[in-house]
């Protein structure tokens, strides 16, 4: 009986959550004419008209690559700071090491709004502006964070003993970190560039105000569908639709992770 | 874990200090000279003080946004956190089925927050979403554009839809760390679903609940692009909240001393609930260490 329930619930909050989406896949198949025109739960005359707009139009499709290649740079750039610094906040104690684990944390927490306008100014002054390094730095101030977070949660469970062993061994410290310690935690690097990957993907507040046109994110585009000619529903929903997919791909692997990415590394 | 006392450590964690301090501390400084200086243009600034603070402290505009974002925040944290742990108290504890809910569970949670935005403007309108339209069907005169209590709807149930699954997956993590020993006993002594949730699921929860409750706080207290997508602030000024308010200062009309004020003020407030956040953490870390 409890079970039965208990399904009843879970479909029924499934359902909340896929619903919305499910209307949005079902615009994107529509012809604009049938999504202004008619009204229906499905799409009557399936069209990929949408998807072959966005796939064959540059101005489109170079949204999505702009934002995968300071997705990327991001993603490289966070966990190669961020393993030597989790290794060192894991292992060793050592002056201030609180305050700065501390500060770190500020910074996740801190208002992207409040640092639009001067990230604005500081990257035109040094000419990085309309970059994809410019975006890749300044989604650094979240991720960073997250990053080290994460790995210092992952690198605790590690035992002190394999690093004093490696020693022993005569690994010098490049060797015993690149070589045995990388593979133990190579989950926690996943999961750690997953969640970079994710935050710099969604985050359209900085990459919108850092970009005008060379870099120009893929969120930012989707507000130009507004026309003369009124509103392409279709396209707007096709590009929603393309936004969702990288996440869907990957979540399967690291769905045993996902609370522990999101807690900030302390589940 | 007994950590080295080792200062070379430094080393290791200079990288990340030099990173984030460009990006963090460099732009931070900006702010804070903008906010005691006032300018004409030309970058010719001259010194303002305290008087952008306090304009800021006395501003109607700014203590409306405040009133409206806490009034947010409260609302949301009210709906999800007793409805996520809900969900995870029904999630199936293993096997496929476990794993399925999981992945759907965690799908809103991965979408860019103006796709958020997009899909809930589109699916609320009353001509092409199903939901404006089984609304109107149903006879509820329900618009988003012009009436502020719908507004508000839409966006708590906007921000309800994107959010609560991670409250649900913390506490589904909680959960998950009980021994079955536990329910065991509870069975013996014969405790009712209450008791069980009170004496052992609650307790054993706490530490994933407060960083559900803290996330989410923080989160929606400069939660920005949602909302500016689907209602882009009104209808009139009604959803608009901090952080729209400031970037509608600061860049939209470049009133850059009361938006630098502003910031400032908003970043206090940040760092003090940071700082709760971190040291109930800690404790928490300690007192599972013994």
């Amino acid at each position: 009986m409890r079970n039965r329930s208990s399904a009843l619930v879970m479909t029924l909050y499934l359902l909340f959550l896929m619903v919305p989406i499910y209307w949005l896949v079902n615009m994107s198949l529509k012809t604009n004419a049938e999504i202004t025109g008619t009204f229906s739960l499905f799409p009557r005359e399936l069209t990929f008209r949408n998807y072959m707009v966005i796939l064959t139009d540059p101005s489109w499709y170079m949204g999505y690559v702009n934002s995968i290649i300071y997705v990327v740079l991001n993603t490289v750039i966070s966990i190669a700071v961020a393993l030597p610094a989790a290794y060192a906040f894991s292992r060793y104690s050592f002056m201030g090491d609180k305050h700065l684990f501390f500060w770190l944390l500020t910074n996740r927490m801190s208002p992207p709004a409040v640092f639009a306008l001067p990230f604005f100014q500081l990257y035109s002054s040094i000419g990085l502006f309309d970059t994809h390094i410019a975006v890749a730095l300044a989604h650094c101030l979240f991720n960073v964070p997250l990053a080290v977070w994460i790995l210092e949660g992952f690198m605790r469970g590690v035992p002190k003993e394999i690093d004093e062993t490696a020693y022993i061994d005569g690994y010098s410290f490049p060797r015993f970190f690149i070589r045995i310690f990388m593979p133990l935690v190579a989950s926690g690097i996943g999961v750690a560039a997953f969640f970079c990957f994710m935050f710099s993907w969604v985050e359209l507040l900085l990459s919108r105000t850092l970009t005008s046109v060379n870099a120009k994110p893929i969120a930012a585009t989707m507000t130009r569908t507004v026309s003369a000619s009124g509103m392409d529903w279709g396209v707007l929903a096709a590009a929603g639709v393309l936004t969702i997919i990288p996440g869907a791909l990957v979540i399967w692997f690291v769905r045993n992770y996902i609370a522990k990415g999101f807690a900030l590394g302390r589940v | 874990m007994d950590k080295t006392q080792n200062n070379r450590a430094w080393f290791l964690v200079l990288p990340v200090l030099v990173l984030v301090a460009f990006s963090a501390v460099i732009p931070l400084m900006t702010v804070v000279n903008y906010s005691v200086n006032d300018t004409f243009g030309n970058n010719e600034f001259f010194w303002a003080g305290l008087d952008w603070f306090d304009e800021a402290v006395h501003s109607d505009r700014i203590h409306g946004a405040l009133v409206r974002q806490a009034m947010f925040s409260a609302i949301i944290l009210a709906i999800e956190v007793p409805l996520g742990i809900f969900v995870a108290l029904n999630m199936p504890k293993k096997g496929f089925w476990s794993s399925f809910c999981l992945v759907v569970m965690a799908l809103p949670l991965l979408i860019p927050f103006n796709v958020v935005g997009t899909i809930w403007q589109i699916f609320g309108r009353g001509d092409i979403g199903l939901l404006g339209h089984t609304l109107a069907a149903i006879g509820i005169d329900y618009n988003y554009t012009s009436d502020p209590f719908d507004a508000w709807a839409t966006v708590v149930v906007m921000d309800v839809w994107h959010w609560t699954s991670l409250v649900a997956l913390l506490a589904y993590a909680g959960l998950q760390s009980i021994p079955q020993a536990y329910y065991q006993a509870a069975r013996i002594d014969q405790a009712s679903r209450w008791a069980v949730f009170r004496y052992i699921e609650l307790p054993k929860m706490k530490g994933v609940l407060l960083i559900a409750v803290l996330l989410r706080f923080m989160d929606s207290f400069m939660i920005y692009t949602e909302p500016f997508v689907v209602t882009g602030g009104g209808p009139g000024n009604s959803t608009t909240f901090l952080s729209i308010d400031l970037v509608k200062m600061a860049v939209g009309q470049f009133d850059l001393g009361p938006a630098a004020a502003f910031s400032i003020m908003y970043f206090l407030v940040i760092l003090l609930v940071s700082w709760v956040f971190y040291t109930v953490m800690t404790n928490l870390d300690r007192q599972e260490a013994k």
